[in-house]
């Protein structure tokens, strides 16, 4: 443990090698994760919740690497209580995301992170923000992380516009669990979050409970 | 707000980045000579963690390496951050030692300043920025484990700056094998003697299956009452007794002849040489 050279011994960084995708219904959003950390090859977190709350009605998933997600998250929580005391009122949709937009963009050399913000607030009810890079744009649904490749063609083919919030929340399950059997870098228990005008909710779906695809 | 640290700045105190724009340029020549760079070395140590019914229990090995050679057999891992919330590190052993330091000192201040007993989360936070802030190039990961006001509560923190907050965690070269008996073993709200029996156990299986990690096993029980640091809790590596002996015994061999013959010889020259004892 003593001695060695300097910065050349860096541990392996910790990724969220991932599965996030947060989807839009008339009313509100449902966000869903997987809850697989990995470093290099072992998994240091096996049950962590990547959906972090920004605010009362709005949710963000993280991606990528595991740092840069959560300290992006937790500046954005302070700056929209900070942002929401200022106006005398729950903050928009469109203000959280642009929050996280700018400094996805200002660092996006430094950081590596991918977050998805989504939400509900008075103006334009249920609204999905993408975020990568630095961009933002506004989409009825999106999915992030290493697992999304898997499942780009099976959300494509299966979404319907006008899916009510049941329909919603088996859509984001059905992706989840393709996702997590495909992809190494996600598992474990898949998170969902659905928000609305009147409640958050928060669930832990367990794997025996995700849905069952083809599996010999 | 994410200061970007420029090697060519002038430093005072604090860590010293001079080599990163030489690491950077190896990196480069490495990728083009088509042959890899030397592989991150993860240093030896295994710490580990568990929330149990009345507090935290942390424990740690106390093997330190330098290269391939131990350096100290019984070094000490755990160290106290404030009375009730004790740390564990892994990783390059000055960057943990001098993290540790630096976050006492300032959760010191930060109590002083709030007039209360800090929180775990507290001093979790301030080590996470701090870490965050030199972009995991301060190489060290803790355990951070305590009691506050509100309950028992243990993190771990990494090199970069992420964090978990988990009922058990595992550190360091030998987390694997730690994590194998905690995943086999662990049950919420264990009494304490269980409880140290299961970390003690954890840290065994670093000691024996990982190169890095070795000698002795410390542990550290905290709760409500106070915090007490069991140095040397286990010794599982203490020399064996040898069972039997390996000398013949006299009169094994049977002698068949003796025969003696005296050397006659005459002292012809004697010196004398002071040896020098400064």
């Amino acid at each position: 443990m003593l001695g060695g050279a300097g910065p050349e011994l860096v541990t392996e960084e910790v990724k969220t090698g991932t599965t996030i995708i947060a989807v839009e219904f008339n009313g509100g959003v449902v966000l869903g994760s997987d809850s697989r950390v990995s470093a290099g090859d072992a998994v240091v977190n096996r049950v962590m919740n990547k959906l972090s709350p920004l605010h009362d009605r709005i949710y963000c998933a993280l991606s990528g690497s595991a740092a840069d997600a959560q300290t992006m998250a937790e500046v954005v929580n302070h700056q929209l209580d900070v942002h929401s005391i200022e106006i005398g009122e729950d903050p928009l949709v469109c203000s959280a995301a642009t929050l996280v937009k700018n400094i996805s963009y200002k660092y996006k050399e430094e950081l590596m992170a991918h977050l998805i913000v989504a939400g509900w607030d008075r103006k334009d009810g249920g609204q999905v923000f993408a975020t990568l890079n630095g961009l933002l744009t506004r989409l009825p649904f999106a999915i992030g992380g290493s697992g999304s490749f898997y499942v780009y063609g099976f959300v494509d083919a299966e979404y319907r516009k006008g899916m009510s919030r049941d329909e919603c929340q088996q859509f984001v399950l059905n992706t989840l669990s393709l996702a997590m059997t495909r992809d190494g870098s996600s598992g474990g228990v898949a998170f969902l979050v659905t928000i609305d005008q009147h409640s958050t909710e928060e669930k832990i779906i367990l794997p025996k409970h995700l849905p069952k695809f083809f599996n010999q | 707000m994410f200061p970007c640290l420029n090697p060519s700045d002038v430093q005072d105190g604090g860590f010293s980045f001079n080599n990163c724009s030489r690491n950077a340029a190896l990196e480069s020549s490495f990728s083009e000579s088509s042959s890899k760079p030397p592989k991150a070395r993860k240093t030896g140590t295994t710490i580990a963690g568990i929330v149990f019914k009345d507090g935290v229990i942390l424990g740690a090995d106390t093997r330190a390496t330098d290269d391939m050679v131990v350096a100290d057999k019984n070094c000490v891992k755990i160290h106290c951050i404030a009375p009730k919330i004790y740390c564990c590190g892994a990783g390059v052993a000055a960057d943990a030692q001098i993290t540790k330091q630096i976050l006492a000192s300032n959760v010191e201040l930060h109590t002083l300043n709030t007039g209360r007993p800090p929180l775990v989360a507290m001093v979790t936070r301030t080590l996470k920025q701090m870490l965050f802030r030199y972009r995991g190039q301060v190489n060290s990961s803790l355990i951070v484990g305590g009691v506050d006001v509100d309950g028992a509560h243990l993190y771990s923190v990494y090199p970069h700056g992420s964090y978990d907050k988990l009922p058990f965690v595992t550190l360091g070269s030998g987390a694997e094998a730690a994590v194998s008996v905690f995943e086999d073993r662990f049950k919420p709200n264990m009494e304490l003697e269980e409880g140290k029996q299961l970390v003690r156990d954890a840290i065994a299986a670093g000691i024996f299956c990982d190169l890095g990690s070795g000698s002795n096993v410390d542990l550290c029980v905290i709760t409500q009452a106070g915090a007490s640091f069991l140095r040397g809790f286990d010794k599982p590596t203490t020399k064996g007794r040898r069972e039997g002996s390996y000398m013949y015994k006299p009169g094994t061999t049977a002698v068949l002849t003796k025969t003696v013959t005296p050397f006659c010889l005459d002292v012809i020259d004697q010196s004398v040489h002071a040896m020098d004892t400064k």
